[in-house]
């Protein structure tokens, strides 16, 4: 027979003090631990979105990002000559030979400078992004000094807002309108007129090739054909596939130092689970013979500790869940190493995180109370009888 | 002499309670002294920067390069010693996974800014006469088996091609912080290179470093240079070695804050832990106390027993978890590779770790401690726990 739930439950209450205690550091344990992995999952749904599957990013051969990268005039033409490249509502051929600069901007709160991509876009180049949608001012006329910043960009950086102006390649440049591109990386970057932004940093290459694709299973035969042209230097890349590489390192490194960090605080938590645990078996010695003696098995005893200590890390779970996700409204705004450039995400809480941190939870009650239940279950019942 | 027998024959009563406790504690202490020393690794660049240098570079961005020309109108400016150049040259050794800044420098004046990177004369010799020439720092040829007389490949990301260099040399840090997971090769390679294949790109490098006649001029002469150069096509930015070496740092400061963050949320994690262990000695031992408290012992002496316990506790679990500190900072370093080219446990890490021992003692100990200096005596001896 089992000993009832309530009986259970009424235990935790009886001592508020060291269940609000042991359950806290676990709350704390599993905040961190669901922090970290929605960070990760900001990141990576950040980069992920930016690409489409049937965009393709052409950069020169071992350029790790668009700003290392740099191709000719000459070898766009041959390019732009693809047959698979796609045709537009208008009918002009869906590619875009865009420049890629970092510039350096002042954050807006403290003053630290940081780098922005600033790219230069063709019409075609904004038709490419459909995610991208202008929510405040207009978007810049080609041919002139005008740009268009990211919604990251024109709340994070000074001069970035709608109205501002900002300086570099030796002109000012009017900030007229600010777009979304429903968090994706675009967020962070700055666009303007491709043409004049060749001029204004006196460049005569472009950064990549951006072309979409009529066929999007035509992919691997474009690439081969691409990349055995023994004029060009080129590589191509989905973008989904490019934009998910950039984000590498800085995912891999997040998630790493992340799963240390919970990892070693779980050994805490689940100390102070054990402390906890021992403690209520030893002053319930006289109890637990007493039940014992009414009839109740070692298995029920062991299941009811085992139970006691698994509501702990429940509490302890659903607490620190509760807590992390009031993270989902903050974003964070850093430098990625690959690319060298501000990325804004966000924290995301996503059903799989729940579970993993539920789970965890549960991982530390068990672990912790684990010991002390078997403890509680082989007493021998006329010694314990005689301790109370 | 007595007290202190009491407090610890206390301390031992429960040995495996105590043993999980102190566990809980080594566990903490380390991880505090670990995070704290990663974020110091952070900022070991900028710490080990010299007062005497300052760095020239594009407004606009690190990107955009700045003609050579600059050199010699740079040396003119009043309060410069001498002027040096290197340009990033951001090569893959094999994998990316390996690694490592490379810089492409004017050897010759290069060395002599840079008195904290100890040549062999010979070597700077065989170096500077070398154009194909390298040289490494101790770590870097130790991580990879390097040896003088060795070709090293490097796959250029920003300038294409494989690009070949012989190992002429391996430097030796003046003390810890200076950084030996660095290679410098001749911008003259480079520069010829770049020459051939972009003709636009050549004559041009990332950044001038310059030195001061006086490391008291810096304000004043970076104003100087960059006045020189205003309206150009290329206007610059000077700042002292340290504020360009900060701003690397800035730039990933979300990251940074999260991890201190995190160091202090451990410590808090482990304080309700020893929190909860006091509370439950002391409530236990109601009756004990009381006791006491009737024999004639003051409050404060009862007190005064909690509190002891507490701090013999965690200060037992705080000196091991220093202890264990550095033998695991060795072991991470290793694992981390080239990543942290300094990682040294600092005593400000050490002094930090004995601090949160002493605060997660007394915060365990103060609640228990009051509430048994107040219960009453008979209060007490009806007790149970």
């Amino acid at each position: 027979m089992a000993i009832p739930f309530t009986y259970i439950v009424r235990n935790l209450a009886s001592r508020r003090l060291t269940t609000a205690l042991t359950a806290g550091g676990m709350a704390l344990v599993v905040y961190v631990f669901a922090t970290v992995l929605m960070l990760a999952a900001g990141l990576e749904q950040t980069l992920v979105a930016t690409g489409q599957d049937d965009n393709v990013v052409v950069i020169r051969r071992a350029a790790q990002s668009e700003v290392q990268s740099g191709i000719d005039r000459q070898q766009a033409a041959i390019v732009e000559t693809l047959p698979d490249i796609a045709t537009g509502a208008d009918g002009n051929r869906l590619v875009s030979r865009e420049p890629v600069v970092l510039i350096s901007l002042p954050k807006r709160d403290s003053a630290k400078p940081s780098n922005v991509v600033i790219r230069g876009v063709t019409p075609e180049g904004v038709a490419l992004r459909p995610q991208a949608r202008i929510v405040e001012g207009r978007m810049f006329r080609p041919g002139t000094s005008e740009i268009v910043t990211g919604r990251a960009i024109a709340s994070g950086f000074r001069g970035a807002g709608v109205g501002e102006t900002m300086r570099f390649g030796s002109r000012d440049w009017t900030v007229v309108g600010s777009f979304e591109a429903g968090r994706t990386g675009f967020d962070s970057e700055i666009w303007g007129d491709a043409e004049q932004m060749l001029q204004a940093f006196r460049r005569q290459g472009f950064s990549s090739l951006i072309f979409k694709l009529a066929d999007t299973d035509r992919f691997d035969a474009v690439k081969r054909e691409l990349e055995a042209d023994p004029r060009l230097t080129l590589e191509a890349k989905r973008e989904t596939r490019f934009y998910a590489d950039q984000s590498e390192t800085l995912s891999k490194f997040i998630s790493y130092l992340g799963g240390t960090i919970s990892a070693i605080f779980s050994i805490g938590a689940i100390i102070g689970a054990m402390i906890t645990m021992y403690a209520s078996v030893a002053s319930r010695t006289g109890e637990i013979g007493t039940l014992r003696a009414l009839g109740f098995s070692r298995a029920s005893i062991l299941t009811a500790f085992l139970v006691e200590s698994l509501l702990l890390g429940l509490v302890g779970g659903v607490v620190g869940l509760v807590a992390a996700s009031f993270m989902q409204a903050l974003s964070i705004s850093t430098m990625n190493f690959q690319t060298f450039a501000e990325l804004a995400f966000s924290f995301r809480l996503t059903p799989a995180i729940v579970a993993a941190s539920l789970a965890f939870a549960l991982g530390m009650g068990f672990v912790g109370g684990f010991l002390p239940a078997a403890r509680a279950a082989r007493m021998k019942i006329v010694d314990a009888l005689r301790a109370a | 002499m007595f007290v202190t027998l009491l407090v610890l024959r206390n301390a031992l009563r429960h040995k495996l309670r105590t043993a999980l406790t102190v566990v809980g504690i080594v566990v903490a202490i380390t991880a505090f002294g670990l995070l704290r020393t990663i974020v110091d690794a952070w900022y070991a660049g900028a710490n080990a920067s010299s007062s005497a240098r300052l760095v020239t570079r594009s407004s606009v961005s690190l990107v955009f390069p700045l003609p050579l020309t600059y050199a010699q109108k740079i040396r003119q400016v009043e309060g410069v010693q001498s002027v040096s150049w290197m340009n990033w040259f951001g090569g893959v050794y094999i994998t990316e996974r390996n690694f490592f800044p490379q810089f492409a420098v004017d050897p010759g004046s290069f060395l002599d800014m840079y008195p904290e990177f100890i040549l062999p004369p010979e070597e700077r010799k065989a170096f500077l006469t070398d154009r194909q020439g390298a040289v490494v720092g101790r770590k870097l040829a130790d991580q990879y088996g390097w040896k003088v007389g060795d070709q090293i490949p490097l796959r250029g990301t920003i300038y294409p091609g494989t690009w070949t260099f012989n190992l002429r040399g391996i430097y030796d840090g003046v003390d810890k912080s200076t950084d030996q997971s660095q290679m410098f090769f001749h911008w003259d390679l480079l520069n010829e290179k770049i020459r051939k294949i972009y003709p636009r790109r050549a004559e041009q490098t990332g950044v001038f470093v310059v030195r001061l006649k006086d490391p008291q001029q810096a304000a004043e002469v970076s104003t100087a240079i960059d006045a020189t150069f205003r309206n150009s096509l290329a206007e610059t930015l000077t700042e002292t070695e340290k504020a360009f070496q900060l701003s690397f740092v800035a730039m990933t400061e979300a990251i940074l804050l999260a991890i201190q963050a995190v160091s202090y949320v451990i410590v808090v994690i482990i304080m309700a832990v020893m929190a909860n262990t006091m509370a439950m000695t002391a409530r236990e031992r109601g009756a004990e106390y009381a006791t006491m408290k009737a024999l004639g012992f003051g409050n404060g002496y009862v007190a005064g027993l909690i509190f002891g316990e507490s701090m013999a506790i965690a200060l037992a679990g705080g000196l091991l978890g220093i202890a264990l500190t550095f033998p695991l900072a060795a072991w991470f370093a290793d694992a981390m590779g080239s990543l942290f080219p300094i990682f040294l446990v600092s005593e400000a890490t050490v002094a930090m770790q004995v601090g949160a021992a002493l605060l997660i003692g007394a915060v365990a100990a103060g609640l228990p401690a009051w509430r048994t200096a107040r219960v009453r005596v008979v209060d007490g001896l009806r007790a149970v726990a």
